[in-house]
């Protein structure tokens, strides 16, 4: 069982990651590959998957060990990559590991009835939680947010939208982003509710271009009465909370970018050295072969320069700076090799149904999930000094 | 319940294997890894001592340059400790020698029962188990598909040809299994992480007073002669006009398959 993840850094390749990449590859290949052409058509992942998962320890790496999570955050980075690298597809890995996103404001406010009730079943891996940020009317403007949370003396009554909420059509929880002081950062609250609350509902299942065993949702708040319990930390410290994760959230797109560059470049090669055009393999031809070549630098230069990175992040050693450039070094490389896997597969890697074509449909998100391209230079661009 | 473990760890089966030229042994300079055929004898020592309620499962391995890789992933499991004989001696030990060292090995801790695979991925000799029961004065029972504990009994349905038979064996006993006797468990996260605390006895020949006794210097057998396998043969491509089935039945009859 070889890991086709190869790590250059060497804190990727202690032997606990090589262990831990075939175990994440053994559950791949014994639990998601059979299983993932129907998961795509259904538009989600079973909950059982997580279960199994959680027995694994998968969902409980770079959590701290006192709600139940092991390793740090690089072993969570390894699984990612080790999921995406061995086929899992990236729409998996971002159903299965949501609870990254949801929970670290929970863990981060140490309180003990949170993590209780919302926390250690997630890592466990028998509940599914999300985080609802994002609204119809108004993008990811944190501070600009229209749902509203009143403070009602022992509950909390929430009203409001939330939209592009992944795992948010099988979620038990979710951690909601709401105005509960008026306009502005320091008036946002992060409130955790139950989605079997009376005034909560999927409105819309959405249909996306990629990332189709997924599930992605808007939901709507209608006067939801949440006890006052589950405000997560401070009152008006929703809008740094989430400033606060956005980092480890672009690295693990950064790792999902050249994972499925990797995944890509693996079919190609493969398809090149079987399809015949004239009597010979694909890789006789030039052209093919310096596709290849470059679609294999820019995918090493992808995973070298984002372990480099994390790692250096993990230690304190940089900022939201590098990890925008990670994230978008990964994604453009992303972007073109499997641009290029689809395109030496020709007519095949048009057809619905071919892995390739999925990657190619996979990759489009990376580029916008967890802030745009755009986002990314121009957080670089403010840590230049230009004006 | 206290299970010892056979396990041999081997070069990664995905990467190519060589043989020395000179020796005609294979190369193991690289990572080993644990042998796939012995996962299946961990985890079933994992569930026969689970079942019993108390006692712990220790692996024994005889591998060159101190390497633990694949004695980690038989940890990670679930194996309470390992036994690792390691000696610059034991470079070219034949079938015999690997027995008596894991034989003397398994003298040094408490068991009720050894297991080991039928046979190694590497080496398939398949006979170092029946040695090793043969040296600690073990009845054995070859090929389980099915291993019980009942009392001071194991119980066993041994492969055959034609099915399998039923075999009650007084304990201690020696059981070999055969892959499919169980499903063994992928490691969990945590596993590996407990693993790398977990004890790790490192042995050498004299620790086990067997210099001179066991190792390339007293093999017994040798390997004269090593040819490569006659390249595979291109395939029938049968292009269908029509009677395709037809000519598909005519090679099959060839080859005498139907």
């Amino acid at each position: 069982m070889e890991s086709s993840g190869a790590d250059k850094c060497a804190d990727w390749a202690s032997p606990e990651r090589v262990e831990l990449r075939r175990t994440v590859r053994g559950f791949t290949e014994r639990y998601v590959l059979p299983n993932l052409d129907e998961w795509e058509k259904d538009g989600e992942v079973p909950r059982n998957v997580h279960r199994v998962a959680g027995k694994l320890g998968l969902l409980a790496a770079g959590f701290p060990e006192n709600v139940g999570g092991v390793g740090d955050m690089i072993d969570n980075l390894v699984i990612t990559d080790e999921l995406i690298s061995a086929g899992a597809s990236s729409g998996f890995a971002a159903a299965l590991l949501t609870h990254h996103i949801a929970l670290p404001h929970i863990v981060a406010s140490g309180d003990e009835y949170l993590i209780e009730r919302y926390v250690l079943p997630s890592i466990s891996g028998e509940m599914i939680g999300c985080l609802g940020v994002t609204e119809p009317t108004g993008g990811s403007d944190v501070a600009g947010l229209a749902t509203k949370a009143e403070d009602h003396g022992d509950h909390w009554l929430i009203n409001g939208s939330k939209t592009y909420i992944t795992s948010g059509a099988r979620a038990d929880f979710i951690v909601v982003a709401a105005s509960t002081d008026g306009a502005g950062h320091a008036g946002v609250s992060l409130i955790v509710v139950d989605t079997s609350s009376a005034g909560f509902s999927v409105t819309r299942r959405l249909e996306k271009m990629g990332w189709a065993c997924s599930d992605t949702a808007e939901i709507t708040l209608v006067d939801v009465e949440v006890p006052k319990a589950n405000l997560v930390g401070e009152r008006g410290t929703g809008f740094y909370q989430i400033m606060r994760n956005f980092d480890g959230e672009r690295l693990g797109l950064a790792v999902h970018g050249y994972a499925l560059a990797s995944r890509g470049l693996e079919l190609a090669v493969e398809w090149a050295r079987t399809r015949r055009s004239s009597g010979a393999p694909l890789t006789s031809l030039q052209t093919i072969r310096h596709k290849l070549a470059e679609m294999a630098r820019q995918t090493e230069v992808a995973r070298v320069f984002t372990q480099k990175v994390a790692t250096d992040f993990a230690a304190g050693r940089v900022g939201s700076k590098e990890v925008a450039m990670a994230k978008n070094t990964s994604v453009y490389a992303c972007d073109y090799v499997v641009d290029q896997a689809l395109q030496i597969h020709g007519g095949l890697g048009y057809m619905k149904g071919s892995e390739v074509e999925r990657i190619y449909r996979d990759a489009r998100i990376l580029g916008i999930g967890g802030g745009t391209n755009e986002i990314m230079n121009e957080i670089i661009a403010k840590r230049m000094a230009l004006v | 319940m206290n299970i010892a473990v056979c396990v041999k760890q081997i070069p990664d089966p995905a990467a190519p294997w060589s043989l020395d030229p000179s020796t005609h042994n294979l190369v193991r300079e690289g990572k080993l890894i644990l042998d796939d055929s012995d996962a299946y004898g961990v985890e079933m020592a994992l569930q026969l001592v689970d079942k019993a309620g108390a006692g712990e499962v220790t692996l024994v391995s005889m591998a060159p340059r101190n390497e633990t890789s694949g004695l980690r992933t038989g940890l990670a499991m679930g194996a309470a400790k390992a036994i690792l004989v390691t000696d610059d001696q034991l470079a070219g030990s034949d079938a015999l020698s690997t027995a008596k060292v894991l034989a003397a090995a398994i003298a040094t801790t408490e068991f009720d029962l050894v297991i080991a695979a039928t046979e190694s991925t590497d080496g398939y000799t398949g006979t170092t188990p029946v040695q090793i029961a043969e040296l600690l004065g073990l009845p054995s029972v070859s090929f389980a598909k099915k291993v019980e504990i009942d009392g001071s009994v194991v119980k066993v349905d041994r492969q055959t040809e034609a099915g399998y038979d039923e075999v009650i064996c007084p304990l201690p006993a020696l059981v070999t299994v055969t892959a499919g006797v169980v499903e063994p468990r992928y490691p969990s996260f945590k596993g590996i992480m407990s693993a790398k605390s977990k004890p790790v006895v490192t042995l050498s020949l004299a620790d086990l007073g067997l210099v001179g006794a066991a190792g390339g210097a007293v093999a017994g057998q040798e390997i004269v002669s090593v040819q490569k396998a006659e390249a595979r043969q291109a395939g029938v491509i049968v292009e269908d006009d029509g009677t395709g089935a037809q000519q598909l039945v005519e090679y099959l009859e060839q080859l005498k398959f139907v």
